[in-house]
């Protein structure tokens, strides 16, 4: 056996450029079945350990995905605002363990500003059951505080001690704008959690009051409509990532990056305000009913969402997308095994001599069959090889652009079993396609003998 | 020593008739007998069954009518897995040209056999397989260019290499098909010099095919495969 499968490692090694070709075409292929498994895997794990001990998220009436989006994954901005009154009242319901408030609408340097209560790094949960906790520095207390997330704290070179103001809007552009009179002393950082939060800033509900109230006639302070941010955006003005206008489309959600200006200047109209608020219940029973509840309240439109069913409404959405990638990867499966037959095939006719040799120096029929089913073999496995690398490559590097882009923390893993079975079936089926040459040169070296008519 | 277990010759034929399929018989040879350790030259024209009867001969062809004893084992009797097991272990085979496998060395190609067959290794005895290549390589003079891969090889040296493939563990019996017809007069020379001297040296049966009737002389034995073989006759009439 070792015999053969040198004589087929040489055989392949023989012929460079068609063996190099068929490894890719695999691994290829491989990598992308693999990476749509991953990036599927990665996400939901990603999205489902972000929040973890809360039952439900509450906000104005609207879309329960937007709803659950943009007050917790900081992707779009929430539905809308809930009066603070709402808010308090709801929060003495005898259904209700904790509730955590979030003031969302602000931002420093591109990264989100969280209005919340010290009972947010108390109850949020992320993945198994981890709570937040402290790199350094204390939990926010005063108007002036602010705890950083890690990233943040990271990538702006931010201490204890350092001071900084907060622009207006989700994705203001860094120093216009600015609520300059109040600016916040950072007095915590978080550790790293993979989650939206390590890309926010949080500061008290009486900090965002004091930061808007301090306004006066302000740049934000006049009577604002959506894409009131344009006016300052001047071209010339701009810093080179903004291009001229490129601020204006509120109008146009989404068309400026995953974060778009929400038309919502929520705090000069209504002071006291909130984007939203977490709610953790006593029983899980409670949930339920407590969901119904918030969403017939009459005297407010609100929207109350369980975490858990809103994401599976999501994976249910997303999930003829991935049947389709996943379709597409198993065609190209087929599409590199048929290049790999076709290129073991059509080399058979000018190896019919070296058959005829193997078979003189005493190589039984078998042996034929076996050495071109051991390249199909070989090709196969080094494609899988390299397709497992590639993928996991791939997301190692793409990792933090993912991150940056979408705030989701896709982990690198190794293949799971549903992976696992995928590269089986693939090894299988490369094996399989090598018994069709296998097979016709088994019968050609039969009827040849030792004279392959050429 | 019967007629037909005939543990005295190398090969014996009787009656051996022979056909591709369904197609025209191609052999068809009433008697032929080659003493062990004999040097024999076998003419031949093309088209006269030359590289089938030695595909019988080897047993990668199967004949079913009459009885081909080599080396006492009636070749029409036994499996296709035993002949392969038979060759690999009794038979050097040399063929016209491309005798090599292209993407192997020099010294791999010629350690094919005995790694392919265990019986064919045991051969050796005690002898290692590296220095019993070595030493095949010397007779044929080729020792320099065991490490060369066989396509850079000039056709007179693949030829020599393919000899000493085919001498390596002292098989019973080597089989030529025209292994000198694609070289000049010098190296043909050459090359059935040290092939006769190895072929001695390994006490093996040697059988050359060629259509040169000028090589016969420097043989044993001269055998005319036309005369012996009437499908041949019957075919030229």
């Amino acid at each position: 056996m070792r015999v053969l499968f040198n004589l087929a490692w040489r055989s392949l090694r023989n012929r460079p450029v068609t063996s190099i070709l068929t490894v890719l075409a695999v691994a290829l292929s491989i990598t992308l079945l693999l990476g749509v498994e991953q990036a599927r895997r990665g996400m939901r794990e990603s999205f489902t350990g972000t929040i973890k001990g809360t039952d439900l998220v509450v906000g104005a009436r609207g879309g329960t995905l937007q709803l659950l989006l943009g007050a917790v994954f900081g992707i779009g901005s929430p539905t809308g605002s809930v009066p603070y009154g709402v808010y308090e009242q709801w929060a003495k319901h005898p259904a209700i363990r904790w509730t955590v408030p979030l003031a969302i609408g602000d931002s420093h340097r591109g990264y989100r500003v969280i209005g919340t209560t010290p009972g947010l790094f108390e109850h949020w949960r992320y993945r198994s059951a981890g709570t937040l906790t402290f790199a350094e520095g204390k939990v926010i207390a005063t108007a002036r505080d602010v705890v950083l997330g890690s990233d943040v704290a990271e990538k702006l070179r931010y201490a204890l001690g350092s001071e900084i103001t907060v622009g207006h809007g989700l994705n203001a552009v860094a120093g216009l704008g600015d609520h300059e009179s109040h600016p916040f002393v950072v007095v915590g950082i978080l550790k790293q959690t993979f989650t939206p939060l390590d890309r926010a800033l949080f500061v008290t509900l009486d900090g965002i009051e004091a930061m808007h109230g301090d306004e006066g006639a302000g740049p934000g302070g006049a009577p604002t409509m959506p894409g009131a941010e344009a006016p300052p955006v001047m071209p010339g003005a701009s810093p080179p990532t903004a291009m001229p206008g490129a601020s204006a489309p509120s109008v146009m959600p989404g068309a400026s990056g995953p974060a778009y200006t929400p038309p919502s200047n929520i705090f000069q109209d209504q002071p006291k305000a909130l984007s939203a608020f977490l709610v953790g219940t006593k029983t899980r029973f409670e949930t339920l009913r407590l969901q119904r509840e918030i969403n017939q309240f009459k005297a407010e439109p609100l929207t109350a969402v369980i975490p858990g069913v809103t994401l599976a409404e999501l994976w249910r959405t997303l999930g003829t997308v991935e049947g389709g990638l996943r379709l597409v990867g198993a065609l190209t499966i087929i599409v590199g095994l048929i290049g790999m037959l076709v290129s073991l095939y059509s080399s058979l006719e000018a190896r019919r001599r070296e058959m005829a040799v193997l078979r003189a120096v005493g190589a039984r029929p078998g042996m034929i069959v076996s050495l071109l089913v051991l390249e199909s073999g070989l090709l196969t496995l080094l494609g899988c090889v390299l397709g497992v690398g590639m993928t996991m490559g791939g997301f190692a590097i793409a990792q933090g652009v993912i991150e940056s882009r979408t705030g989701v923390h896709i982990a690198v893993q190794a293949p799971g079993t549903l992976e696992w079975l995928y590269i089986g079936v693939v090894l299988s089926a490369g094996v399989l396609v090598g018994l069709v040459p296998a097979w016709r040169a088994y019968r050609s070296s039969l009827a040849d003998g030792l004279s392959p008519r050429l | 020593m019967t007629a037909s277990g005939r543990p005295g010759s190398a090969i014996a034929i009787e009656s051996l008739q022979f056909s591709y399929g369904t197609g025209p018989r191609v052999i068809d040879i009433p008697h032929l007998e080659i003493a062990p350790g004999s040097r024999v030259f076998l003419h031949g024209p093309s088209g006269c069954g030359k590289t089938t009867l030695l595909g019988i001969l080897a047993g990668v062809l199967h004949a079913t009518h009459g009885s081909v004893h080599v080396l006492g084992h009636d070749l029409v009797r036994l499996s296709g897995s035993q002949r392969d097991a038979f060759r690999a272990e009794h038979i050097g085979y040399v063929f016209q040209q491309f005798n090599l496998i292209p993407y192997l060395s020099a010294y791999d190609n010629i350690a094919l056999p005995c790694r392919l067959d265990a019986r064919r290794r045991a051969r050796l005895g005690s002898v290692s397989l590296d220095a019993a290549i070595r030493d095949v390589a010397s007779q044929l003079d080729i020792s320099a260019l065991l490490d060369q891969q066989s396509t850079a090889l000039s056709v007179g040296q693949q030829q020599r290499v393919a000899a000493a493939r085919a001498l390596l563990a002292a098989p019973d019996l080597v089989i030529c098909d025209e292994p000198t017809s694609s070289l000049d007069t010098d190296r043909r020379d050459a090359f059935l010099a040290l092939l006769a001297s190895s072929v001695a040296r390994a006490n093996a049966t040697l059988l050359f095919v060629s259509h040169d009737a000028a090589l016969g002389s420097r043989f044993d034995v001269q055998l005319s495969l036309p005369t012996l073989n009437r499908a041949a006759r019957a075919d030229a009439a």
